[in-house]
């Protein structure tokens, strides 16, 4: 029971950047490297939108945490619309690897950008989430846990609803499908791109002021692991496919909770890259990829 | 009036000229057919006009204004519509879905339905399929879709790219008593063929394409019997 509520919490993170993960390549076929960063950038808004503020009452630290999580998503969004726009645009049409050393290159810049700015050593986030532990059917729960839980699952379900439900999450799935046919429906690709990718960052921001106010410490490097966690998971649900993505976030936090515990915590990081290579050469769709049956 | 108008276009993809001097013309109510052989540049006599590529020199107009420099979207918000080669449904779409993108630029979603429901009776077969993907129609059922998509958007003018397509000659028939239709409700339409024959039975005039350039233009039913068309583009069928 325990390994399924770990396997379920650290899952619902990696669920909710694989979400942007995905969506940007679905939309223009570009694999974000810089997209972890986000994450980063994400947390170090949080602490720079929470210190300028000042002290908070720990007593308000729930209500003021949503506060600076729709701040911080926001700013997160913002940042991952001018990457594109100044960085990725300009360099649409241009072979593939030029695109992915880019992103290579927007990812160093944002980790020693922040670096630069706040400084190499980690740093102490104001808040901290702390709330007792308690039992629930067998695992070991907390409130802050089950909070953040809520939270992410609110934010995908209201992903999943735009992205089903209205005209641009139609024109989303339209453009990922035939680029040109959706220009001929009449739809600004461009600035289709440019929601996605606000959406997709400021989900990533999200996480990323979730994680620093629950594990406390946020550093320049912390979207790293993440972000090529994110991309197995996102590449296990099948790349491009936005359930698939949350899917494969809860897969892969399942596989690191149950190969934690059997073969000990040393091997987590190893066990996710494992269940990568593996569905890159046995299955590259991903569990949800390939539902289309095509008839010429 | 002139819907549409082409003013000796030229086109380039690269250092490739695939168009060498278009000039024509459609008007108001129209059906225009345009033949020629594969590549001679009839798709992308339509893509020029639909924004998706820019030209080099010359001049299109639509509705009495210039889109040589305008946006695929600003063409179709003007009321021109391209229905693809190939017909580049929405695979992983449904039906409705693929007809509601038809209708991404009209702000009223009431219209939207109404135009939808309005498809729904021309094309009753899209009717018993709407939630069906849309890839998993046959040929005929996702041209009707194509035409259909474009439908919903309210266009004055229809550009149609080989509809005829990979279709057997029952559906080929089908597709054009639906073009000839859209027609009689007063909506222009430039119909490319390669099927010469099943087009110019459907057309007021025809233009042919030959290398990039517009070559031949006349009455349909003159053509029918033109030797130059009959011999190279009729055969002896
Ligand atoms: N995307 C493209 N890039 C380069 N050349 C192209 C492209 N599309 C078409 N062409 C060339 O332009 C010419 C006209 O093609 P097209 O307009 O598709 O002809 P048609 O529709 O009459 O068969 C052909 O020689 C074709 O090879
Ligand atoms: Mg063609």
């Amino acid at each position: 029971m325990q390994l399924i509520w770990d396997g379920l919490f650290v899952g619902s993170f990696y669920a909710l950047i694989a979400l942007g993960y995905s969506m940007v390549y679905g939309i223009i076929k570009l694999l974000n490297f810089a997209h972890g960063d986000l994450y980063m950038l994400g947390a170090f808004i949080g602490f720079a939108v929470l210190s300028s503020l000042g002290g908070i009452p720990a007593s308000l630290s729930i209500g003021a945490l949503l506060v600076v999580l729709l701040l911080s998503m926001l700013l997160t969004g913002t940042a991952g619309v001018l990457i594109e726009r100044f960085a990725y645009r300009p360099l649409r049409g241009a072979p593939r690897l030029a695109v992915l050393i880019t992103a290579v290159g927007v990812s160093f810049s944002l980790e020693y950008g922040i670096s630069a700015i706040a400084g190499p050593n980690p740093r102490s986030f104001p808040i901290r989430l702390e709330g007792e532990v308690f039992n629930l059917i067998g695992a070991r729960v907390s409130l802050p846990q089950i909070v953040l839980m809520i939270i992410a699952g609110l934010l995908m379900i209201g992903l999943n609803g735009y992205i089903q439900n209205t005209s641009t999450g139609r024109a989303m799935r339209s453009i990922a499908l035939d680029r040109n046919a959706s220009l001929l429906m009449g739809i600004n690709v461009n600035a289709v791109i440019t929601r996605t990718f606000f959406i997709g960052s400021a989900l990533a921001g999200a996480a990323g002021v979730m994680a620093g106010a629950y594990y406390g410490k946020i550093d320049f490097l912390m979207g790293f692991i993440i972000g090529l966690k994110a991309f197995t998971a996102a590449v296990i649900g099948g790349i491009g496919n936005i359930k698939g993505a949350m899917l494969g976030g809860l897969v892969l936090g399942f596989v690191e909770a149950f190969g934690a515990q059997w073969f000990g915590g040393q091997w987590r990081d190893v066990f996710a890259f494992a269940v990568l290579i593996l569905f890159l050469t046995l299955r590259p769709t991903g569990i949800l990829g390939e539902r289309v049956t095509e008839r010429v | 009036m002139a819907m549409l108008e082409f003013q000796d276009v030229e086109v380039f993809y690269g250092k490739v000229q695939a168009l060498r001097g278009i000039s024509l013309n459609v008007d108001e109510g129209e059906i225009v057919a345009l033949l020629g052989n594969n590549g001679a540049g009839k798709t992308t006599t339509l893509s020029t006009a639909s924004a998706l590529v820019r030209l080099h020199s010359g001049s299109v107009r639509f509705a009495g204004k210039d889109i040589s420099k305008a946006h695929p979207w600003n063409v179709v918000d003007a009321g021109l519509i391209h229905v693809p080669e190939g017909r580049r449904i929405f695979s992983t779409l449904s039906v409705l879905e693929n007809l509601q993108l038809g209708g991404y630029l009209v702000k009223d979603r009431a219209t939207v339905a109404k135009r939808i429901e309005r498809v729904y009776e021309l094309l009753p077969l899209l009717a018993e399929r709407r939630t069906q993907q849309g890839g998993t129609l046959s040929g005929g059922e996702q041209q009707m879709l194509a035409i259909g998509r474009g439908l919903v958007a309210g266009p004055k003018m229809l550009m149609l790219d080989e509809p005829s397509m990979g279709l057997a000659p029952l559906i080929v028939a089908q597709v054009m008593r639906v073009i000839s239709e859209i027609r009689d409700q007063g909506t222009a339409v430039l119909l490319v063929e390669q099927n010469a024959r099943a087009a110019l039975k459907v057309t007021d005039r025809a233009y042919v394409i030959d290398n990039g350039a517009t070559t031949i233009e006349g009455r349909a039913s003159d053509l029918l019997t033109d030797s130059r068309i009959v011999d190279a583009y009729l055969g002896n069928g």
